[in-house]
C-alpha cells in the first residue's frame, strides 16, 4: 500500500464510523424493545414513565437524540450507560484490553497450529497421511468457536476438570496492576504468578476461537504453499539439489506467506466477533461478554459505544493488515 | 516495574507451557477455597446502587444487594416481615402519619454508626422524582419526616397500603447519606458501602463479585468470611461450574440437569416454590372480547400434565394470580380442565376443531424453562377444543414494549413476579387497566381494583382482592399456569436456606 493509498484509506475513516453511528442509532430505535418499558414500575402512571423517559434523554425526537450523543462522542463522551450507570468511554476502556488480550492470544494459537498443519501437509503432499491432516482441518471449520467453547468446556471443565471454565481471574487473587491488560502487564511487570493464573483462565476461550482460525489459516497457507511449491524457482531449487524442507521453509513459505496474510488477516474481524459468545459461554470479561448484557437490556448509549468500538477495531485491523502484506510483498511497495 | 530479562522470560515460557499439567497435579485448583462460599449466579450486576435504574428493579439481583445493603424491613424465607435496619413501624390510628424506630448500634461497612438520618435521607432521596427511583411512586407517599432520638415520624401524604411491604423489597435500601454525600454517585459506585453482613472487596465486572464479612454486622455473623459471586449467565456454564467442583452453589438450571447434578456424589438439591407464576396475559381485544372464548382457553388446558411432563412436576399448577403462600391465596377457587366445557363454550359462539377460532400467542423461547415448548403444548390442547393458534416468538424487551403500549397479541405468555406477596403487586397490577404492565384494560376490573388500592382496613382490602380473583377465575380474563419451583444445587455440607421469593443469600448459607 502506497502512502497516498493510505491517506486515502485514513481519510474514509471518519465517514465509516459516521455511516456506522447512523446505521447503529436509528436500528436501536426502529426494532421493538424500549429501555425505558423494561424500567417500568408496577403502578406507574403514564407522567412516571414520561419522567424516566425524560431523564434519559429518550423524550427528544431521534435527530435531536442523535445530534445531542453525535456532539458528546466527538468530544470524546459516549454518554451514560442506562443499565450500568457509569460512563460508556469508561466501561469500555476497562472491558476492551480482556478482549484484546484474548483475541490476541487466539491468534497467536491459531497462527501456530495453523502454520504447523499447513506444514504437515504440504509435506505429506500427495501421501495418505495429507487425507489426515486436510480431514482434521476440515473438521475444526466444520465447528464454529461458540460449538468449541461448549465441547471445551465439558472436557476440560468437566470430563477432564484441568481448567477453570469461568472468569478472566481467579478471585481470590488481588491483582493491584495499574492498567487493564492485566496479562501484558504483568509479564512486563515480572509477576508470573498472575501471568500463569490469567492464563490459566484464558486457554480454553483462546482456544475455542483458535480452532477455527487455525484451520483457515492452515488451508489457506497450504494451498499457497502447494501452488509456490509448483512454480519454476522452486522446482529448479529443487534441480540444484536443495531439499525439500529447505526450500519449502527459506523459498515457498515467504511467498506463499502473502495471500495467507492478506486473507487471514481480514478473518481476525471474525475471530473478534466470535468473542461475543465464546466470551459469554466463559463468562470472561471482555466487551462482548458485555454486548449480551448490552443487547438484552436495550442499553442503547451501551450498544452505541460497543459498536463504534467494533468499527474502529475492524477498520484497524484491515488497516494493519494491508500494511503488514505492504512490507511482505515488494510488489505492493515498489510497483 | 522490574525489567524483562531472557531468563525470566523463558521462566514464564516455560511456566504456561507447564501449566495444564500444573494444575491437574495440584487436583485442587478447580476447588473452591475452603472458608469461602462460591455461587455461580445467573445474572451479572449492573450497578450497586440497589435504589437507581434498572438493575434496581430486577428482582433476580437483590440477593446481591441484601447481601450489601440492609433493607429498612426483613424478610423470613416464608414472605412474612421481620425487624430489619427498622425494630418497629406502623401506622397511627387514622393512616395519616407513620412512625419507624431505628435499630441502635448498626454500622456502615467504613464503620460509622448507621442513624436516622441516613433512613431519612434514603427515604426522601427514593421519594425525589428527579433521583430516578423506579418506585418513587410508592416513597413519595410519605413525607415531612421528623426524628425524635431513634424514631422518626412521616406524614402521609396519600395512603398506599403496602408501603411496608415495598420497604423489604425492591429500592427499599438504606444508603449512607454523610459517605453517599461526599463521594457522590460515581464514587459509590466505584466503592459501595452498605450496612448489610457483607461489605464489597473486589469487583470485575461480568466477572465476579468478592465479599468480606462485616465484622460491625448487627445480626448474626455469617459463617462464610469470603463469599464469591461468580457471573456465570449461561445455564450450561453453570452446571459445568458445579460439576467441575469451581463453585459451591448454583439455582436457575434446567430440571433435567438439576436432577442429574442431585444424583451426584459430593452434590445435594433443594427445590422450593418461589414467589413466581408463569401466566398468559389475555388482551381485550378481538376474539377475547367473548367470554366463551375465554373460558374456553383456560379450560382446555391441561395445567398439571405440562408440570409434569415438562418441568418434570417441578412447578404447582394454580388458578389465579395468587400463589400459595401469597396473603390473597384462596384455595377455593378453581379453575377445571375441562375439555369437553371448553368445546361446548366454543361452540355457544359458532367456533369448533373444524372452524376454530383464530388467534396469536406470543412468548419468549429459552428465557424461563421450556416455555416455548409449553406454549406448544398449549396450543395443541387448545387445537383439540377449537381454538387455532399460531406461536410468535420475541423477545422479552419487545414483551415489554408492547405491554407498555397496550399492544400485546390476544394472548402472550409471561412470568410475573411477587416477592413480596401481596395481591396489589400481582391482581393489582397486572390486572388494573391504567398500570402500565395490565393487558386487560376491561373496566369491570377497574371498577373492582381501583377502590382498593386506598382500602385502609387490611382484612377488607385482601378480602376484596380475593373477590376480585375469583370474578376474573369467572371471567377468563387471564390465564394463569403454575408457580414456579427453584433448583437449587450445593455441595454437600452446606444448609441452604431457600427463600420463598427465590433469593438466595449468603448470609443463610452455612455448613451443615
Amino acid at each position: 500500500m502506497r502512502w497516498g493509498e493510505l491517506i486515502r484509506r485514513l481519510v474514509l475513516v471518519p465517514p465509516t464510523l459516521f455511516g456506522v453511528a447512523v446505521i447503529v442509532f436509528v436500528l436501536l430505535r426502529v426494532v421493538p424493545g424500549d429501555p425505558i418499558a423494561m424500567m417500568i414500575p408496577p403502578g406507574a402512571s403514564e407522567a412516571d414513565i414520561g419522567r424516566l423517559r425524560a431523564l434519559y434523554g429518550l423524550d427528544q425526537p431521534i435527530l435531536q437524540q442523535f445530534a445531542t450523543w453525535l456532539g458528546q462522542v466527538a468530544s470524546g463522551d459516549f454518554g451514560r450507560s442506562i443499565s450500568v450507570r457509569q460512563r460508556v468511554l469508561e466501561l469500555l476502556l476497562a472491558r476492551l484490553p480482556a478482549t484484546i488480550e484474548l483475541a490476541l492470544l487466539a491468534t497467536m494459537i491459531a497462527v501456530v497450529l495453523g502454520v504447523v498443519a499447513a506444514l504437515a501437509g504440504i509435506l505429506l503432499r500427495g501421501r495418505r497421511a495429507e487425507w489426515i491432516v486436510d480431514g482434521g482441518i476440515g473438521m475444526l471449520l466444520a465447528i464454529p468457536d461458540f460449538l468449541w467453547a461448549l465441547i471445551l468446556l465439558l472436557l476440560f471443565g468437566v470430563l477432564i476438570p484441568l481448567l477453570p471454565i469461568s472468569g478472566r481471574i481467579d478471585p481470590e487473587i488481588d491483582l493491584n496492576l495499574r492498567s487493564n491488560f492485566y496479562l501484558i502487564e504483568s509479564v512486563l511487570a515480572g509477576r508470573f504468578d498472575i501471568a500463569f493464573a490469567l492464563l490459566h483462565h484464558m486457554i480454553l476461550p483462546a482456544v475455542a476461537l483458535a480452532l477455527p482460525f487455525a484451520a483457515l489459516v492452515a488451508r489457506l497457507l497450504k494451498a499457497s504453499l502447494a501452488e509456490a511449491e509448483d512454480q519454476d524457482y522452486a522446482q529448479i531449487a529443487r534441480a540444484r539439489g536443495y531439499s525439500r524442507p529447505n526450500i519449502l521453509l527459506h523459498e515457498v513459505f515467504p511467498n506463499a506467506l502473502i495471500p495467507t496474510v492478506a486473507l487471514g488477516g481480514v478473518q481476525v474481524t471474525l475471530l473478534l466477533g466470535g468473542t461475543v459468545l465464546v466470551e459469554r459461554i466463559f463468562s470472561y470479561e471482555g466487551i462482548g461478554n458485555m454486548a449480551i448484557d448490552a443487547v438484552i437490556n436495550r442499553d442503547f448509549p451501551l450498544i452505541q459505544g460497543l459498536v463504534l468500538t467494533f468499527a474502529v477495531l475492524f477498520i484497524a485491523l484491515n488497516l494493519v493488515v494491508d500494511l503488514v502484506v505492504t512490507m511482505l510483498d515488494p510488489r505492493l511497495r515498489y510497483g | 516495574m522490574s525489567s524483562l530479562s531472557r531468563r525470566s522470560l523463558l521462566q514464564f515460557a516455560g511456566g504456561a507451557a507447564a501449566l495444564p499439567l500444573v494444575s491437574g497435579l495440584n487436583g485442587g485448583a478447580l476447588a473452591a477455597t475452603p472458608g469461602t462460599l462460591t455461587i455461580a449466579y445467573n445474572v451479572n450486576l449492573p450497578s450497586f446502587d440497589p435504589t437507581v435504574g434498572l438493575s434496581a428493579v430486577n428482582p433476580t439481583i437483590q440477593s446481591i444487594y441484601q447481601a450489601v445493603f440492609d433493607p429498612f424491613i426483613g424478610q423470613a424465607p416464608d414472605l412474612s416481615f421481620k425487624p430489619g435496619i427498622l425494630t418497629k413501624w406502623g401506622w397511627n390510628e387514622d393512616r395519616s402519619k407513620i412512625t419507624l424506630d431505628v435499630r441502635k448500634g448498626a454500622t456502615w461497612h467504613d464503620g460509622s454508626p448507621v442513624t436516622p438520618e441516613d433512613v431519612v435521607w434514603s427515604l426522601t432521596r427514593a421519594a425525589d422524582p428527579k433521583g430516578g427511583n423506579p418506585i418513587q411512586f410508592v416513597w413519595s407517599k410519605v413525607g415531612n419526616y421528623k426524628i425524635d432520638g431513634n424514631t422518626i415520624t412521616g406524614d402521609v401524604l396519600e395512603f398506599e397500603p403496602t408501603l411496608f411491604k415495598w420497604m423489604a423489597f425492591l429500592t427499599g435500601y438504606i444508603l449512607p447519606k454523610s459517605y453517599y454525600e461526599k463521594v457522590g454517585a460515581e464514587g459509590f459506585e466505584k466503592a459501595p458501602i452498605g450496612s448489610g453482613p457483607y461489605k464489597v472487596d473486589a469487583f470485575e465486572r461480568n466477572a465476579f463479585l468478592r465479599l468480606k464479612a462485616h465484622s460491625g454486622y448487627w445480626g448474626p455473623k455469617p459463617a462464610f468470611e469470603t463469599v464469591v459471586f461468580k457471573f456465570i449467565t449461561d445455564s450450561t456454564s453453570r452446571v459445568a461450574e458445579m460439576e467441575s467442583g469451581g463453585s459451591d452453589l448454583t439455582f436457575e438450571i434446567p430440571y433435567e440437569e438439576f436432577d442429574r447434578l442431585k444424583a451426584k456424589p459430593g452434590l445435594a438439591g433443594q427445590t422450593k416454590p418461589v414467589s413466581d407464576i408463569a401466566m398468559i396475559f389475555l388482551t381485550d381485544i378481538d376474539p377475547m372480547l367473548d367470554r366463551n372464548v375465554r373460558l374456553a382457553a383456560n379450560h382446555a388446558i391441561d395445567k398439571k400434565s405440562i408440570v409434569d411432563r415438562l418441568l418434570k412436576g417441578y412447578g404447582v399448577p394454580i388458578a389465579t394470580l395468587e400463589a400459595p403462600g401469597y396473603a390473597a391465596f384462596d384455595p377455593s377457587i378453581k379453575v377445571a380442565y375441562d375439555p369437553e366445557l371448553a368445546k361446548s363454550l366454543l361452540a355457544k359462539s359458532g367456533y369448533s376443531p373444524e372452524k376454530p377460532v383464530k388467534f396469536t400467542i406470543q412468548t419468549t423461547r429459552g428465557f424461563k424453562p421450556k416455555d416455548y415448548e409449553m406454549i406448544q403444548a398449549i396450543v395443541g390442547m387448545w387445537r383439540k377444543v377449537g381454538i387455532d393458534a399460531t406461536i410468535e416468538v420475541y423477545e422479552i424487551a419487545k414483551h415489554f414494549e408492547l405491554r407498555a403500549r397496550h399492544a400485546l397479541a390476544p394472548a402472550a405468555f409471561y412470568n410475573w413476579g411477587n416477592a413480596i406477596g401481596d395481591p396489589s403487586t400481582s391482581t393489582g397490577f397486572a390486572m388494573f387497566g391504567p398500570s402500565p404492565h395490565c393487558a386487560w384494560k376491561g373496566k369491570d376490573l377497574v371498577e373492582r381494583i381501583g377502590p382498593l388500592w386506598g382500602e385502609k382496613d387490611e382484612a377488607k382490602r385482601i378480602a376484596g382482592y380475593k373477590a376480585v380473583d375469583k370474578y376474573i377465575a369467572e371471567e377468563g380474563e387471564v390465564i394463569p399456569l403454575f408457580q414456579y419451583v427453584q433448583p437449587i444445587i450445593h455441595k454437600k455440607g452446606l444448609k441452604v436456606v431457600s427463600q420463598s421469593n427465590g433469593m438466595i443469600l449468603p448470609q443463610l448459607v452455612t455448613p451443615a
